[in-house]
């Protein structure tokens, strides 16, 4: 199992979602959260004097998968969180030891 | 006893409570421009004042200000608690109006004034010694030059100046007060590198809207009756107001590139606070003149705040203070008899006098109430201490003075 970790551009959460249940993936973890690379940024200007800002609003989504299903999600979600511009984000995918659901004590494939 | 006129009162009583509600629209509009754990420091800094300030008023402030003149310079003490002030008029202020009636409407004007000071010691100054602070002002700097420009026998009403709504007594007395503060109170730690970006601009523009609204009492209810003045200051008032916030748009959005909506709050206030003194003395065309040199001054001004290095944190110096002197010296160039006969006119109708007269207030309101409320500053400064300690000033002003926050994490 991998948890596969995405940071995105906020108005391109709708787009992966559906194309993350259009494969069957049918649950995940959405969170705002600030940050950047190599974008480092933007200018805001308030009454004449302009800002540098730093860390700029993204939103993490992280999925839980068996491994057969990797490859897939990284490039639907590559797909629809893409604009091409700079500061589209980037997805992580690391090893998951374990999964147990809460209600019933399944845990491993069954859980995710 | 001259018979009271219903209408006038009527009109005068609304525009008391419209002037009233500028205080807490005041302080959301500067609660906007701080950050999210000075927000309810900063609204309480403007709303205690409602309290204590009509407190200050109705025992010390009325009577000093407008009472039986002693020597030009402060009204006595016999109206101490509001004695003899009744519902009968009183013939110089508002001759068909209760007495009552124009002392609350006045109260207004004096509960506000301290409220705009502080926009420039926001998100840093302690909230006992800033009370102190607020209080001695209204009665050692607000109260005198209330009474110079607007008591019976006041010397620079005796002067022949002009000063229709409170470009001297509130306005560039705020902004004179403003410049003490921020020289004896150094920058928010972080001043130059850190971002002091506004939390909440919508609040900001919320606020400028209860201003803008409040302001139609402000100056209209300075004719003190339901008249074709007060009819003229209003459209005056809205004019100067949507002439400040269009230039200041049009202005930023050439020098920066933007048009932002914070300009535009700026700019309507900028224009709001300098058509003050003018609005009952000026036609519809003057006040649009006014107003965009309001917009285009202003915005200099608080463009070029940064090369000077005090941190007037919400800008009541460059919107109030040069506000109140740019309109205090329009009038001597715009005012017209045509308008108020009870007026003057002014250069533009063929009298330089009356620039001469209103430059001279500038200079006399100025120095008084920079140079009383530095020493005021300094004083406290010394006893009680200004500022918050610097974890409190890092924590927030919400958590740190009040154990409040304004918005759950």
């Amino acid at each position: 199992m991998k948890k596969i970790e995405a940071i995105i551009k906020p108005f391109k959460l709708d787009e992966v979602k559906k194309a993350l249940t259009d494969i069957g993936i049918t649950g995940m973890t959405v969170t705002e959260v600030k940050g950047h690379g190599r974008q480092k940024g933007h200018k805001e200007i308030y009454r004449g004097a302009e800002y540098q800002v730093d860390f700029l609003p993204k939103i993490k989504i992280e999925i839980i998968v068996d491994q057969p299903m990797v490859d897939l999600v990284v490039k639907r979600i590559m797909e629809s969180a893409r604009t091409g511009k700079i500061g589209d984000g980037k997805i992580f995918v690391m090893p998951v030891d374990e999964v147990i659901r809460v209600r019933t004590g399944e845990s491993g494939k069954d859980a995710i | 006893m001259p018979p009271i006129d219903k209408a006038d009162t009527a009109f005068v009583l609304v525009s008391a409570a419209l002037v009233m509600l500028m205080t807490p629209g005041l302080a959301v509009f500067y609660a906007g421009m701080v950050r999210t754990k000075n927000v309810l420091g900063t609204i309480m800094q403007s709303f205690i004042l409602i309290g204590v300030i009509s407190l200050e008023w109705i025992y010390l402030g009325y009577t000093m200000s407008f009472g039986p003149d002693v020597a030009g310079i402060i009204g006595d003490l016999s109206w101490f608690a509001l004695r003899g002030v009744s519902v009968s008029p009183h013939e110089a202020y508002g001759p068909t109006i209760p007495h009552l009636v124009f002392a609350v409407f006045q109260c207004m004007f004096a509960v506000i004034t301290p409220a705009l000071i502080t926009g420039a010691f926001a998100e840093r100054m302690r909230f006992g010694p800033f009370l102190l602070f607020s209080v001695l002002w209204a009665v050692l700097v607000y109260n005198p030059v209330c009474h110079w420009v607007w008591g019976m026998g006041g010397w620079l009403r005796n002067l022949g100046i002009l000063d229709f709504a409170g470009g001297l007594v509130v306005h560039l007395s705020c902004g004179a007060a403003a410049l003490a503060a921020v020289t004896v109170i150094r920058p928010r730690k972080g001043y130059g590198s850190d971002n002091f970006i506004p939390h909440n601009l919508p609040m900001t523009l919320i606020g400028t809207g209860l201003l803008w609204f409040g302001w139609f009492g402000f100056n209209g209810g300075s004719a003190l009756a339901a008249d074709g003045v007060a009819g003229g200051a209003f459209v005056a008032t809205h004019l100067g107001g949507m002439a400040g916030l269009v230039t200041w748009v049009g202005v930023e959005w050439i020098h920066r590139g933007k048009p932002t909506t914070l300009g535009a709050a700026s700019g309507a206030v900028a224009g709001l606070a300098t058509i003050t003194p003018g609005a009952g003395f000026v036609t519809p065309n003057a006040a649009v003149i006014i107003g965009c040199l309001a917009g285009l001054l202003c915005y200099a001004c608080v463009a070029s705040k940064q090369r000077i290095g005090y941190d007037d944190s919400l800008d009541v110096v460059g919107i109030h203070g040069v506000g109140g002197v740019v309109g205090t010296l329009l009038v001597g160039v715009f005012a017209t008899r045509a308008v108020n006969p009870g007026g003057a006119d002014g250069l533009l109708a063929g009298n330089p006098s009356l620039l001469l007269a209103q430059a001279m207030g500038v200079v006399a309101v100025g120095t008084y109430v920079f140079c009383a409320s530095w020493v005021l500053l300094k004083i406290i400064d010394r006893l009680f201490g200004l500022r918050v300690p610097e974890d409190t000033e890092l924590q927030g002003l919400d958590l740190g003075e009040h154990s409040e926050t304004a918005y759950s994490a």
